[in-house]
């Protein structure tokens, strides 16, 4: 026997082999607990290694994890809910899909604890921001390596609140903290879907163990559509609420009231590609409901262009990146949707590297020139901040999709599984192509209004960024530059066990390459136009805006989203709050109670006062009517039984 | 035997008792001074003697009699101490009328 | 004889009663209420009670009632007054008092079994033995502690009763 099959034996026989994944959490959740208790009171060198060691202790073990020949890996610690037919372990499962996330999840976590180092190194509040990371890690990691649908609804919260608190980090500015508690309101509506979707797997299967339901599924392969359809439609609004898609995406822009290194983190590169996670991981329902596979197709692809078409006009260096980020989520949802899932993964992993880079670049130009984030104030820095510029430049290229750069490969990989999806894919697949040619209209933009031309604020001077922000940019442009050499084919082919092989192949010759340069021109179209009306003729934007006010300000209003939520659902809440449960339930009804129950007792109190008149005679009334009564009702059935009233005396 | 020579009944006594029984305690719900109050009281208790002897003569039982011999000495010993408290109350509120000795009320 | 005597002298305990409760003055009520307690010991003599007949005169009529007597002197306590008056009193005391009498009533009226009183039927028959002798006998043999513990009762209502009647210093001094 080879060594495949004496495992394989092993596992069969149950014993399984210790991969020590408790460690992967436990390293993120030691970092909090110490920086969190005693942050305050520990010396910043200090703080800063323990923040540091967790996420570097995480990913080491996740490298040595990362040559197992045999997977899935299954480690339980014990049983969490026993009742009746239903189990629920703690248990952590790694397998390929997993393994993906996690090295995403730690690799680019470590590089983003460095740069916080160098960016909140005068901030008061550093060791309870470290903190905060190192909980969100730990939330992230449980996760990605739950194996039960229960625990990765706990990761999921988890990095709910750690993302609430992080938005709101600088708690006492009034737009961090409003931003925050969108953030975790609008993901609770996900989370209602999310838990919907959990009741119904639980009625329909009767466990929550991701390879019990997929079993339970291969062994009856007729059923489809139906409760499947619900249960996924159900788990899909749980993914848009965390992955920002239509219509749950308002609080992802507002979100970049956190520090930039969060955004980077948590809303670029790990926390809002969970929902991507989640449908990948769960990829065995969907594709037994092809209805609920179209809507999240078709939520991609309309997210994608929405968000896309938002981005052109704003103004502010996050903002733009944060509708970015929407557009690229929808893209992997898109690629969900076509059944195209390593696809969609091979997307996650190369936007992790580009859009962390991004915003950590972003960071390095805001905090170089002061905390300015309007880009109008901004210009002709390419000179001042080489490193920044040309890792920002590596970026850029990188998200229009040029060759040989990493999203590149990634979005070509997603729009050819679109295109041979059927006519609806190929209208997607023109959905996704008009995203690229905005993607990189807006990036570009953005890239001429902030590096070319010349400084729009007068008196400030831009300063390049300490070693310690400028070394995870180089590392993740390097990233973003050779990240998608491994090929879709080998990637999706690493993956096959774990997210399923979907191979749509057309018998139209060469598409292949067809789509791709349709893509690359797309790209190239968008450079042209960004060249053109922001390098050239730095005036036109201003005019074109002028000659479409009513388009512009559509765009620059984010299309009223926000305005139009506040009115028909927030404001109506309010008002049901105030007046229904504040006035009529709160004050009228349990007010009116109580006063009613304190009425009764000092009513009966006046009536009863008026009794102890001191009076002598009135006491003595009340003494003879008791007396009366007593002698009433013990003598009275006596008297009636003898109704001939003979009472004998009896002789003692 | 004639009608003189007729013997009592002892229900006759015992009404007899009953109804002084009664008159004292209405003595005792009518009457505003706090002494004819008093003097009800000891109306009350000599019914209640009266029935006592009718029955220690039914039962040719001595000890009846001697109930009501210490219903006396305590009665007595009651009236020396009712009347005191009646005089200590007559020097703190100068009257005598029930109705107006009522501190006690709420 | 009996009839005669038993009527004459319950007749006169019913109209003392009720003279007690007619009249305003204390001083009335308090005559009233001797010539019922005197009327008593005639009816106890007549059920051959005579020892109880005679400490009745004595005790109630000659001490208790006298004592009645020097307390409503001394407070030179008046006519009643019509005062604030009390409104439970009649509506509630009343309708109370009809129901005992009415109940008591029933039952003595038509209890059965009852002996009827002769005259000069004492406890005993006996020659040499006289209603004082028997009661003595178990009054000083059997019940002799419930006899001395009487004795201390009385003795602290003596003190009871000075304590409580008698002027302090400040008023003595002020009456000075």
């Amino acid at each position: 026997m080879n060594a495949d099959q004496t495992m394989t034996m092993l596992l069969h026989h149950g014993f399984i082999i210790y991969a020590h994944l408790w460690l992967i959490p436990l390293a993120p959740f030691v970092g909090f607990l110490v920086n969190g208790l005693f942050g305050r009171h520990l010396p910043k060198w200090l703080v800063t290694t323990v923040a540091l060691l967790a996420p570097l202790a995480s990913f080491c073990v996740v490298l040595c994890d990362s040559d197992r020949s045999f997977y899935p890996c299954v480690e339980t610690f014990g049983q969490w809910i026993s009742l009746g037919s239903l189990h629920v372990d703690f248990s952590f499962v790694l397998d390929q899909l997993s393994l993906v996330m996690l090295l995403v999840v730690t690799g680019v976590g470590f590089l983003i604890h460095v740069y916080s180092v160098g960016y909140m190194h005068d901030d008061p509040g550093y060791a309870r921001y470290f903190s905060y990371l190192n909980l969100f890690l730990f939330f992230m990691t449980t996760l990605v390596l739950a194996g039960n649908v229960l625990l990765m609804f706990v990761g999921w919260e988890g990095v709910g609140l750690a993302s609430y608190l992080l938005i709101g980090f600088w708690f006492q500015k009034p737009t961090a903290a409003a931003a925050g508690k969108k953030a975790f309101i609008v993901n609770r509506i996900g989370d209602f879907g999310f838990l919907i979707g959990i009741f119904l797997l639980l009625a329909n299967f009767g466990t929550l163990t991701f390879s019990e339901i997929g079993a339970k599924l291969a062994v009856s392969p007729a059923l489809t559509g139906g409760i499947l359809t619900v249960i996924c439609l159900c788990l899909l609004l749980g993914a848009a609420g965390k992955s920002a898609q239509l219509p749950l995406y308002v609080w992802l822009p507002d979100a970049m009231e956190g520090p930039t290194p969060v955004s980077a983190l948590i809303h670029a590169a790990t926390m809002v590609t969970a929902g991507v996670y989640l449908i990948a991981r769960t990829h065995f329902l969907f594709d037994r409901a092809p209805i609920a596979l179209a809507t999240v197709a078709i939520v991609g692809a309309a997210t994608a262009i929405f968000a896309a078409t938002i981005a052109l006009a704003q103004n502010d260096i996050k903002r733009v990146l944060a509708y970015s980020t929407i557009s690229q989520l929808g893209y992997m949802f898109l690629a969900c949707g076509v059944a195209a899932y390593s696809a969609a993964i091979f997307h996650l992993v190369t936007h992790a590297f580009f859009k962390a880079l991004l915003f950590l670049a972003a960071g390095s130009v805001i905090h170089a020139i002061g905390g300015e984030q309007d880009m109008r104030k901004m210009g002709g820095l390419r000179k001042e901040l080489p490193v920044t510029f040309w890792t920002m430049t590596v970026a850029v290229f990188t998200i229009a999709g040029f060759w040989p750069l990493a999203a590149f490969f990634s979005k070509d990989a997603i729009l050819y599984a679109a295109f041979v999806h059927g006519t609806e894919g190929q209208i997607l697949w023109f959905v996704g192509l008009l995203t690229a040619l905005f993607t990189a209209l807006y990036m570009f933009r953005l890239w001429y209004l902030t590096f070319f031309g010349e400084l729009r604020s007068p008196d400030v001077h831009p300063h390049e960024s300490p070693w310690s922000m400028r070394a995870p940019l180089v590392i993740l442009a390097l990233l973003s530059i050779c990240g998608g050499w491994i090929g879709i084919m080998r990637f999706s082919s690493y993956l096959a066990p774990s997210v399923g092989v979907h191979q749509a192949v057309s018998h139209i010759p060469h598409l292949e390459w067809i789509l791709t340069g349709a893509a690359v021109l797309a790209a190239f179209v968008g450079w042209l136009i960004a060249d053109r009306y922001y390098l050239r003729k730095p005036q036109r934007p201003a005019l074109l805006a002028v000659a479409m006010p009513a388009g512009y300000k559509l765009l620059a209003n984010k299309y009223y989203v926000d305005e139009i939520y506040n009115a028909v659902l927030v404001k109506p809440l309010f008002a049901i709050s105030r007046y229904v449960l504040g006035w009529i339930v709160d004050t009228a009804i349990l007010g009116g109670i109580a006063w009613m129950l304190a009425g009764i007792a000092s009513f009966a109190g006046m009536i009863l006062q008026r009794w102890q008149s001191g009076n002598l005679r009135s006491y003595a009334a009340w003494l003879a009517a008791a007396a009366a009564a007593i002698l009433l009702f013990v003598l009275l059935p006596e008297l009636l039984r003898n109704f001939d009233f003979a009472i004998a005396i009896v002789r003692h | 035997m004639s009608f003189l020579q007729h013997d009592v009944p002892l229900n006759w006594y015992l009404l007899l008792s009953t109804v002084l029984f009664s008159l004292g305690v209405v003595g005792f719900l009518i009457k505003r001074n706090l002494i004819t109050v008093f003097m009800s009281i000891e109306l009350m208790l000599n019914a209640v003697n009266l029935s006592f002897v009718a029955f220690a003569y039914q039962w040719h039982a001595v000890k009846g009699q001697i109930f009501v011999f210490f219903v006396m000495m305590v009665a007595a010993a009651e009236a020396a101490v009712g009347l005191a408290i009646i005089i200590a109350v007559f020097r703190a509120r100068n009257t005598l009328a029930v109705d107006r000795i009522d501190l006690m009320k709420l | 004889m009996h009839l005669i005597l038993f009527f004459l002298f319950a007749g006169f305990c019913l109209a003392g009663a009720i003279n007690l409760l007619w009249q305003t003055h204390p001083i009335n009520s308090a005559l009233s209420l001797i010539v019922v307690m005197t009327s008593l010991a005639v009816l106890y003599l007549l059920l051959g009670a005579e020892f109880l007949a005679i400490a009745q005169i004595i005790v109630y009529a000659g001490a208790v009632m006298v004592l009645f007597t020097f307390v409503v002197m001394l407070l030179n306590a008046g006519r009643e007054e019509r005062t604030l008056g009390s409104r439970a009193a009649i509506p509630i005391g009343f309708p109370a008092v009809v129901v005992l009498l009415g109940i008591l009533a029933t039952i003595v009226l038509h209890a059965q079994g009852l002996a009827a009183a002769h005259l000069g039927v004492g406890l005993t028959n006996a020659k040499n033995a006289s209603n004082l002798d028997v009661l003595s006998q178990v009054l000083f043999c059997e019940l002799l502690l419930p006899f001395e513990v009487t004795s201390v009762l009385i003795l602290i209502a003596i003190l009871g009763a000075v304590a409580l009647a008698r002027r302090d210093e400040a008023e003595r001094t002020a009456e000075k």
